[in-house]
This record gives C-alpha cells, sequence and structure tokens, in this order.
C-alpha cells in the first residue's frame, strides 16, 4: 500500500476500513464529525468498485444521537462484524450507558469507540478528558500523537478489542482530528463473517450474570496492564536523570518541538523520558522514570489525569511537576509555546505588540440566516412581558445569545432548553421559550417533549428547523424537515398548539402574531420555523 | 530545511483551501508536510488561523511555536497583524491582502492599520481583490497572494501552477485559468 495525506480524522476511517470494518455510526460533533464524512465518502466509492482493495460493502450511518450510534456498534460486534462508533467528547455522556456497561459483555468481533476531546473548547461548551471514562470503564485507551498513529492504532485498537473481549477506546484531540500529515498504509484485512457469540448468557446483563461478567472485567485489568506495560505504544528512552518527563498523546509533539533547546541546556543529552500511547499507563515504566530521576515533568493535553494518578493523597518523595502543582496551565490546549517554562526555557523572542487594537472576532450567524429571522420574531414576541426567559440550545442557535440579538439566557447542552423552559415555566416563570434546532431536537429533545405533554406544561418550544446540521457542516438531519410536524404530534401536542411557520423575514408580521399567541397558551406548544440553512444551500447548488 | 506558515483569514475567506495547494507543491518536491486548521464554532465569522509547516524531516508540531514562522500569508490586514506573534523576528515575511474584512463592529482605523502593517519590515501588502478581477474572476484574490508568495517559498512556481490546477480542476477550466492568470499577476508584483 502506498502513502496518503491524511487528517487525523480521515487517518482513523481509512484505518478502520483496513482493519475490516463492517459498520460504522455516529452523531456529528466538532473535531469528530470528518471521521463518518469521510467513511461515508469511502463507502459510495467503495460501492461504485472505485476503493482499492476494499471489496466488501460497509456501512457508515448517522445516527439519531450518540447512544443510538453506540447501540448500533454494539449490535453489529454481536453480528460478528468489526464495529466502531465515533463522537465528541461529550457525546460520551450521552452513551455512558451503553459505553460502561458494554465493557461488561463477552465480545468477539472488535468494538472501537473514538472519543474526540476538545481542549481550549475551540467549539464546546467543556473540556472533559475521556481519558477517564475509559479508566471508569476499565477499558483500554488509545491516544495517538501522529496522524500515522492515528492510523496504526486504529487498527491495533481492533486487535486489542478482541483480544480482551472488550470495547478499547481511541482517545484524539481537535489538534490531532484537524492537522494532516503523511501517512503510511498498511494491508487490507477481510470483513469478519455474520457469526453470533458463542452460546451462553454472557450478554445477558441482568444481576446474576452481571456479576460474573464484572468479576471477570476485574480479572481482565491485570492482564490489560501487563500488556499496556509491554507495549511499544509506550516507550521508554534512557537519558539525563535531572528531570524525568512523561508525556502522552500530542503532547509528545509539542515537546518533540522543543528538545533540541532542552537538551543544549543540559550538556547535549535528552531527558530520560516515557511516551504513553496506551492506556492503563504503563505502571512498570511510569515506576522506572519515577526511580531513575530527581523529579518528573508529566506534559500532557486535557486534565491532569497521568499527572493525579502519580501524585495521589499520599505525597510521593519527589516532585511531580504538571498542571496540578502549576508549572504548566491547568486550562486550555498545550502547545509548544505554553510547556516551556516547565522545561526551563525562556520564551521565544518575538515581535512587540502592534498598536492597533485588535479587537477578536466572535463567531457569528451567518448573512441570510434563517435563524436570524426566527430570532427576531421572538424578541418582538416578548416585547411587553416584564417577565420571560428564552433557553437555548447546543448548535448554531446559541449564536443568538451574543449581540445584537442578545435573545438566549441559557445553553448547557444538547435537548436541555426544552426541559429547562418546561421546568421554569411549572415554577411560575411565564412565558418560557425553548429555541432548539432540528438536529439537537431528534437528538434528544424529544424526550422533554413527552414529558411536557404528560403533564400540560405551560411553555412554548420553538424549533429552529434549518433543515441540516449546520453548525458541524450541513450533515442530513436523522428524520427530514418535512416528516417535522408528523414527529411533533406522534408526540402527543395538541394539533391546535403546533403552528409551522416560515423562518423568513416577510412573514415577520405572522411569526409574531404567531408566537404571542402560542405563549399565552396554557399548555405546551411546538412553533416550527422553517428555512434551509443558507450554507447548506449553497453547499447544495455547488458546482 | 524547515520553513513554517501561518496563514490567517476569517472564515469563509478559503486559507484552508490555499493550505492545501501549498502543501501538495511542497509534497510533489518531496517535501514532508505538516498542516493544521480550525473547523466549527470557530468558522462562523471567526478568526480562522492555519498553520502549514514545510520540512525535508516530517515536522513534528501541528501548531507553529511563537516567534517562528517564516510567512505570514494572511487574507485580511487586521488578521496578519495578529499573527505577529508568531513571527521570526529578524526574517520572517508578511504577505497580506489589502482589504478589510469587517464584521465587527470595532474594527480598527483601517488608515492607521494599513499603515502600521506597512511599516513592518519584509512586509507586501497587496490589492488582491483589484488583481482577481485583472485576471477575471473576483474570487481569485488567495490565487494572487500565493503568487506573491512563490518568491519566497521553497518550492517552484511550476509545482504550485500544477497544485492549483489540480486544486480548481472540478470547477472546469475557465476557473483554472482565471487561477493561474491570477497566480502569475502575484508573482508580476
Amino acid at each position: 500500500m502506498g502513502f496518503e495525506t491524511l487528517m487525523g480524522d480521515e487517518a482513523i476511517a481509512l484505518g478502520a476500513i483496513h482493519a475490516g470494518l463492517g459498520s460504522a455510526f455516529a452523531y456529528p460533533g466538532t473535531p469528530s464529525t470528518e471521521i463518518m464524512e469521510t467513511l461515508q465518502f469511502l463507502a459510495e466509492k467503495q460501492k461504485a468498485g472505485k476503493l482499492d482493495g476494499v471489496k466488501e460493502a460497509f456501512n457508515a450511518q448517522w445516527c439519531a444521537n450518540e447512544k443510538t450510534a453506540y447501540e448500533s456498534a454494539i449490535g453489529s460486534s454481536y453480528a460478528g462484524k468489526r464495529a466502531m462508533v465515533s463522537m465528541k467528547h461529550v457525546g460520551l455522556n450521552v452513551a455512558m450507558d451503553p459505553f460502561v456497561n458494554s465493557s461488561l459483555l463477552d465480545l468477539h468481533a472488535g468494538l472501537v469507540v473514538v472519543i474526540a476531546d476538545d481542549p481550549g473548547m475551540h467549539s464546546s461548551q467543556d473540556e472533559q478528558d475521556s481519558r477517564w471514562l475509559a479508566d471508569f470503564a476499565r477499558v483500554p485507551c488509545f491516544e495517538p500523537a501522529t496522524q500515522q498513529e492515528a492510523y496504526d492504532m486504529t487498527r491495533e485498537a481492533f486487535e486489542v478489542s478482541e483480544r480482551f473481549h472488550m470495547p478499547v477506546m481511541l482517545r484524539i484531540t481537535t489538534r490531532l482530528a484537524h492537522s494532516r500529515a503523511t501517512v503510511k498504509l498498511g494491508g487490507i484485512l477481510p470483513q469478519g463473517k455474520v457469526k453470533k457469540p458463542s452460546a451462553g448468557m454472557d450478554w445477558v446483563l441482568m444481576p446474576g450474570i452481571a456479576r460474573k461478567r464484572w468479576h471477570a472485567v476485574l480479572e481482565k485489568t491485570k492482564s490489560i496492564q501487563a500488556f499496556s506495560n509491554d507495549s511499544s505504544f509506550n516507550p521508554v528512552t534512557k537519558g539525563q536523570k535531572k528531570l524525568g518527563v512523561i508525556t502522552a498523546g500530542l503532547a509528545l509533539a509539542y515537546y518533540q518541538e522543543n528538545l533540541e533547546e532542552v537538551m543544549a541546556a543540559n550538556g547535549g543529552q535528552a531527558p530520560y523520558h516515557l511516551h504513553v500511547g496506551l492506556y492503563p499507563i504503563p505502571e512498570k515504566s511510569v515506576l522506572e522514570v519515577y526511580e531513575a530521576c530527581d523529579e518528573v515533568l508529566v506534559l500532557e493535553d486535557g486534565y491532569p489525569y497521568i499527572e493525579r494518578l502519580l501524585r495521589g493523597i499520599v505525597k510521593p518523595s519527589k516532585r511531580i511537576l504538571g498542571k496540578e502543582s502549576g508549572e504548566l496551565p491547568l486550562e486550555g490546549e498545550l502547545d509548544p509555546d505554553n510547556i516551556r517554562p516547565a522545561l526551563g526555557l525562556k520564551a521565544r523572542a518575538v515581535l512587540p505588540v502592534p498598536k492597533t487594537a485588535m479587537p477578536g472576532r466572535p463567531p457569528q450567524l451567518c448573512q441570510g440566516c434563517p435563524h436570524v429571522d426566527t430570532v427576531n420574531a421572538i424578541k418582538e414576541a416578548l416585547q411587553g412581558h416584564s417577565i420571560s426567559a428564552v433557553f437555548g440550545d447546543i448548535g448554531c442557535s446559541t449564536l443568538a445569545a451574543l449581540p445584537p440579538y442578545n435573545l438566549i439566557e441559557a445553553t448547557v447542552e444538547m435537548g436541555a432548553s426544552v426541559g429547562m423552559a418546561r421546568g421554569a415555566s411549572i415554577s411560575g416563570l411565564k412565558p418560557s421559550i425553548a429555541v432548539i434546532g432540528d438536529s439537537t431536537f431528534y437528538h434528544s429533545g424529544i424526550g422533554n417533549i413527552l414529558d411536557a405533554v404528560q403533564h400540560n406544561s405551560p411553555f412554548t418550544v420553538v424549533i429552529a428547523d434549518n433543515l441540516t446540521t449546520a453548525m458541524t457542516g450541513a450533515q442530513p438531519t436523522i428524520v427530514p424537515s418535512s416528516k417535522m410536524e408528523a414527529v411533533v404530534k406522534g408526540l402527543g401536542v395538541d394539533p391546535a398548539h403546533i403552528r409551522v411557520l416560515k423562518a423568513h423575514r416577510s412573514d415577520h408580521e405572522t411569526n409574531v402574531r404567531v408566537i404571542k399567541e402560542e405563549i399565552e397558551h396554557n399548555g405546551p406548544s411546538v412553533i416550527i420555523m422553517v428555512r434551509e440553512c443558507i450554507e447548506s444551500y449553497k453547499k447544495a447548488r455547488k458546482p | 530545511m524547515k520553513y513554517d506558515i501561518a496563514l490567517r483569514g476569517v472564515g469563509g475567506q478559503g486559507g484552508i483551501a490555499i493550505s492545501v495547494i501549498i502543501a501538495k507543491a511542497a509534497m510533489a518536491e518531496g517535501l514532508k508536510v505538516k498542516q493544521s486548521e480550525v473547523h466549527g464554532m470557530s468558522q462562523r465569522g471567526g478568526e480562522v488561523s492555519a498553520f502549514l509547516r514545510l520540512s525535508d524531516k516530517e515536522p513534528s508540531s501541528p501548531m507553529i511555536p511563537k516567534g517562528s514562522a517564516d510567512l505570514i500569508l494572511a487574507f485580511e490586514p487586521l488578521e496578519a497583524l495578529r499573527s505577529l506573534p508568531w513571527l521570526k523576528p529578524d526574517v520572517g515575511r508578511i504577505i497580506s491582502a489589502a482589504s478589510p474584512f469587517k464584521n465587527i463592529p470595532n474594527y480598527p482605523d483601517t488608515e492607521a492599520m494599513l499603515s502600521e502593517l506597512k511599516a513592518m519590515p519584509r512586509t507586501m501588502v497587496v490589492d488582491a481583490d483589484k488583481l482577481a478581477k485583472e485576471a477575471g474572476n473576483a474570487k481569485t484574490a488567495n490565487a494572487v497572494l500565493v503568487g506573491v508568495a512563490a518568491r519566497y517559498l521553497p518550492i517552484k512556481a511550476e509545482s504550485l501552477e500544477a497544485a492549483l490546477r489540480e486544486q480548481f480542476a472540478s470547477k472546469g477550466e475557465a476557473i483554472v485559468e482565471a487561477n493561474l492568470k491570477a497566480f502569475a499577476l502575484g508573482r508580476a508584483l
């Protein structure tokens, strides 16, 4: 096989296909989206007979949310086919139930869970570190430092999943997901045959069996630890012993970027170094570095995970340097510059700051965005109310929280707007409005509507239906927009209070009037404001 | 050999496409590349920062360290100024488009900003929009900037032309020709 220049996300997609992938599932979320986009692109190519060496078709599907995606992946593995599920870090919160419990199953076909963390919160509401969750579920976790490793580790993750009969996490971060480098490709493996797991009740997680399975998981931790201790993905390089360095994932690149200077400051010798690419962390090698060196520095993107495991509550006799001890920033992502003080290096020389003031450019709704017209209609409809609340959701519509709109007053996570508006309304805060995009509504707004119908809660949901999943680059929604009204009706909302409007300024007066009517209704109402996202409109009509 | 480029602009200006074109040309000449870009939320009218590293050895970090860029290639003058911390103080060059992209209410005074930028050493502020129109297509401003950069990049102009051709091939011969003309106008500056 040859070489290709690939983004981290693309390398993972290709690695999975070359490892004999049967099915992949995902919900869009930056920075993981391009994994599924690449898989779908290549699945089409395969069907057309244009994907060299890949003889069997594979599935690559967007799903309603990360939980449904994960569950389909478990089923594919049950059927004997290698399966992959990919999502952003907060998506794993949604998929926690299947994730944690699938570690108890006696898997026979590989199941790889790709989680894209977003330290620095480039496109997220938090910077949670998924390595803790791999630890929590007691599953092995790979963390690539390069695009090559993203490819190689994806392949290896399937092997490890089948070796230990449990899911394996592949944790990446934004910079790895969205940077490109040349990758050497390997051979293409055939898919597994359709085959059920060996007979028995190991897949029935009811208490008596779950206890047995949990025991099996705990038994496995010893062999997984031994596997990690000896893994070539966790290499140790002996060196000078003043400051030992432990790197994890992409932090290796930032360390290497400064290594020449570190060596120059230490008589030409590189520090004693352990790089961690596979978790659980290789205890044997960690102890080797700790015992050999005077102090140990931990460089890792995300939370201080390794650092905490090293330090614990009972203080070690030597200094452990890192984020919690203050040598590195506790927030945001690492970079080639902010790790320099911890390595004993001065900041690099830079030009003086320009005199011109350089205001930032916050993200904003596009010119011609239908959400603008929805927002303007809601704002006008709320005029005259001494108190009101507008709860927002995840996606482009969140941007209506910013000036000049200043409409959204709270945004937490996917689907939350509906539940929050309902809770506020029954507590007496009226009118309460939820503003939610169509894809986010399908993802996890629906359950809240069932609560609202059951309890006849007096609030209004505005579904800003732009016919797409816009923020992540216009992926199709799981149900087409034309069926939105039927879905809402099916949930039990009184048809008289389901209103479908055109999100366009030409209909502004009507829209204001309808919103005014519905916020007066003493029960749940749903207003669907429809107009295609201006970006997806352009994308679909590009030559 | 190591050549680091910081590409800066505003979401939607096509900075990532330019990065791909230069990277393709560099790889065609046997160089190793590392390229990083920003997606998602940051693209919605926000500032976009991409890095491109060309080297005979595999570059490690996707992000360029501060004070290390050989070239700032900016599609907008305020973004050129914003990139200064990445420029190599003594030898780094700036090539920036002249037209401001004003999507914020507190955009700085254009004259003062442009004169500060122009006063920087090794700096070229190019009326890329005008040259793009001359090339017959207003959307070829980025190709103009690549043309200007061509004399400094460690890549042959023919390789850049081939990469431009490849990048725009799917859009038809007229678009390819306009981009090549824009590239030539940039080179001639």
